[in-house]
């Protein structure tokens, strides 16, 4: 089998947005092109969640996983939750496939438990093997300010994990709003993620939250890279070929 | 996780009766014995006697966990986590709960077990459980979330013993599922890559918790030179120094490495770690004197028995007994 590549975008903010399109409706387009949106919301201890309905929404509709966390638990959380949206994605690619064999209404629940088995272990193949692509988008006005230093922490820690993998990884963050713009792109599509602390100090953050821009844009760079990769590599998921 | 609320699973309720869909075995609840992330363990009542039965609502994770404990079970010549024995669906209310039942360990938290008993023990027990890692490793796998939750110590004579084999991770893939204290990659000491060195550093930090009860957080840099400092300031943990920073600097390939380099500690520690129980606990302490005038004595006949029981043994070894 050839194995696609996985594109995971994870939203990382503490509130709701208040400006441009909005970003329920953002991350159920960005679903539309094979992308899966996860929201991570970063609280302070005693912290009010006003946030937490539209973090939750936003995550509903971009087919992933959200989760509120303390900063001081950030970086277990972000590795967590790439994790298991990964394999979540590949469950619901490996749904698909079962129905093609077991008939439309089957589900893995109908396979007796001996089986199901054999199917966590393709599961966790390739979870383990496939290609990965993270864009990571972070609010940066001004009540995350201070929660900055502890992101760049679980970025890295991200990476840990991540390349710990076999399969290859592609790293590329986005800040919002940014300096000039709504968002602005910090690193460009790399496979390392260690440059990170020439990054960070750079942030300066304002006042408005476009979470909605923000999606927009990581749909448009995925958008980007895939045209730039042209037309000879094929981006469907699995694909039978000769073993 | 997003799951944590919907998980029903955590409310059955004592004297329930759980019928398995397929294989048709029924289990009594007697009681709770946790709750984790995945489901929640209950003890029960069955044609097997006392189980554990976990109970979750995810299958794909259920049955993860099951791949795990029964590639453990088949493990030959050693225990390794608890005994497997089914898994099945059970129906209620029209929803489906994956649940898995397993052997029931009737154990004490590591710690509590060290502290009620002396902390001659940790060496002990840590001689034990590096073994089974070395067997573990030996087919192929890496334990990953190593820490004292997941150990329990049962039995007399006693013995470590696994629960939570969900971190299980075959070797050259990375970690699953890991605990920040004892996780090489959170202290910037090595990678999440599964190796038996993944373990060996966890296991550290296990000797390093047992003198550190409530734990720390790592520093902003230097976390070898950090976790040095906290190991010399320890009376508990400064014998254990010299195995204590391979482990933690990834100097052992192996478990057998570390665990031969503890024995031979321990062994030599052996006759200064009498002298400390003397003064840690009155009661000892007049039995010990007493002993101490025919100590040397006992010693040498020890020496001899012992001698000859190797003797006996490497000549009915030499003879083919048993072949
Ligand atoms: N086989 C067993 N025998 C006795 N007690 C057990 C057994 N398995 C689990 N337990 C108890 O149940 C608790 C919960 O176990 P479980 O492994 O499900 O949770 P966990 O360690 O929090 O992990 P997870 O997040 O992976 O579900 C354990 O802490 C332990 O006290």
């Amino acid at each position: 089998m050839k194995k696609g590549t996985l594109r995971q975008i994870l939203l990382i903010t503490d509130g709701c947005s208040n400006q441009g399109e909005d970003p329920v409706a953002m991350a159920a387009l960005a679903r539309e092109y094979g992308m899966t949106v996860n929201v991570i919301g970063v609280l302070e201890e005693n912290e009010r969640t006003d946030g937490l309905k539209e973090i939750e929404n936003i995550a509903l509709s971009g087919g992933g996983i959200h989760q509120l966390v303390y900063a001081r638990q950030l970086s277990h959380t972000v590795q967590m939750v790439t994790r298991k949206a990964m394999t979540q994605t590949i469950q619901g690619f490996i749904h698909k496939e079962l129905q093609t064999i077991l008939g439309s209404d089957k589900e893995i629940e109908d396979l007796p438990p001996e089986k199901r088995g054999q199917v966590v272990e393709v599961v966790d193949d390739l979870g383990e093997t496939m290609d990965l692509e993270v864009l990571i988008l972070i609010d940066t006005s001004a009540s995350m300010q201070h929660k900055l230093p502890t992101v760049e922490d679980a970025l890295l820690d991200l990476s840990i994990s991540l390349h710990s993998r076999i399969g290859q990884n592609e790293y590329s963050l986005y800040a919002f709003p940014g300096r000039k713009k709504q968002v602005e792109r910090l690193m460009d599509w790399t496979p390392q993620m260690k440059d990170i602390h020439k990054i960070f100090p750079k942030l300066s953050s304002g006042g408005v939250t476009p979470t909605g821009p923000a999606l927009k844009e990581a749909i448009d760079a995925y958008q980007k890279k895939r045209s730039k990769r042209g037309m000879l590599e094929d981006d469907g998921f699995i694909e039978e070929s000769g073993s | 996780m997003t799951d944590s609320s919907k998980n029903q699973a955590a409310n059955v309720s004592y004297g329930t009766k759980i019928r398995g869909k397929w294989n048709n075995e029924c289990y009594q609840i007697e009681k709770r014995l946790g709750n984790g992330a995945l489901g929640t363990v209950y003890l029960a009542n069955s044609r097997k006697g006392h189980v554990a039965v976990k109970v979750g609502n995810d299958t794909m994770s259920i049955s993860s966990e099951v791949n795990v404990l029964k590639q453990l079970s088949k493990v030959q010549g050693s225990v390794l986590g608890p005994f497997f024995y089914e898994m099945d669906d059970w129906e209620v209310n029209g929803k489906r709960h994956p649940f898995y039942v397993m052997e029931y360990i009737h154990g004490e938290p590591l710690f509590s077990f060290i502290q009620r008993r002396g902390k001659e023990w940790l060496g002990i027990l840590m001689l034990q459980l590096l073994r089974d890692l070395s067997v573990l490793h030996r087919e192929g796998w890496v334990f990953g979330d190593l820490k004292p939750d997941n150990l329990l110590v049962e039995g007399a004579p006693p013995k470590m013993r696994w629960l939570d084999v969900g971190g299980t991770t075959v070797i050259g893939r990375s970690v699953k599922e890991f605990t920040e204290f004892f996780d090489r990659g959170y202290w910037g000491l090595g990678s999440r890559v599964a190796e038996p060195s993944y373990d060996l550093f966890s296991t550290a930090m296990i000797i390093i918790n047992a003198a550190y009860p409530k734990r720390f957080d790592r520093p902003k840099e230097n976390s070898e030179a950090y976790l040095m400092n906290k190991i010399d300031s320890s009376s508990i943990l400064k014998p254990y120094r010299t195995i204590l920073r391979k482990a933690l600097t990834g100097k052992y390939q192996h478990a057998l490495d570390m665990r031969n380099e503890l024995f031979t500690l321990l062994q030599e520690d052996n006759p200064k770690s009498t002298a400390r129980v003397k003064t840690t606990s009155r009661v000892t302490t007049r039995k010990q004197s007493k002993k101490t005038k025919n100590h040397k004595r006992t010693r040498w006949v020890e020496t001899v028995l012992l001698f000859a029981l190797i003797l006996t043994i490497y000549t009915l070894y030499l003879v083919g007994y048993g072949f």
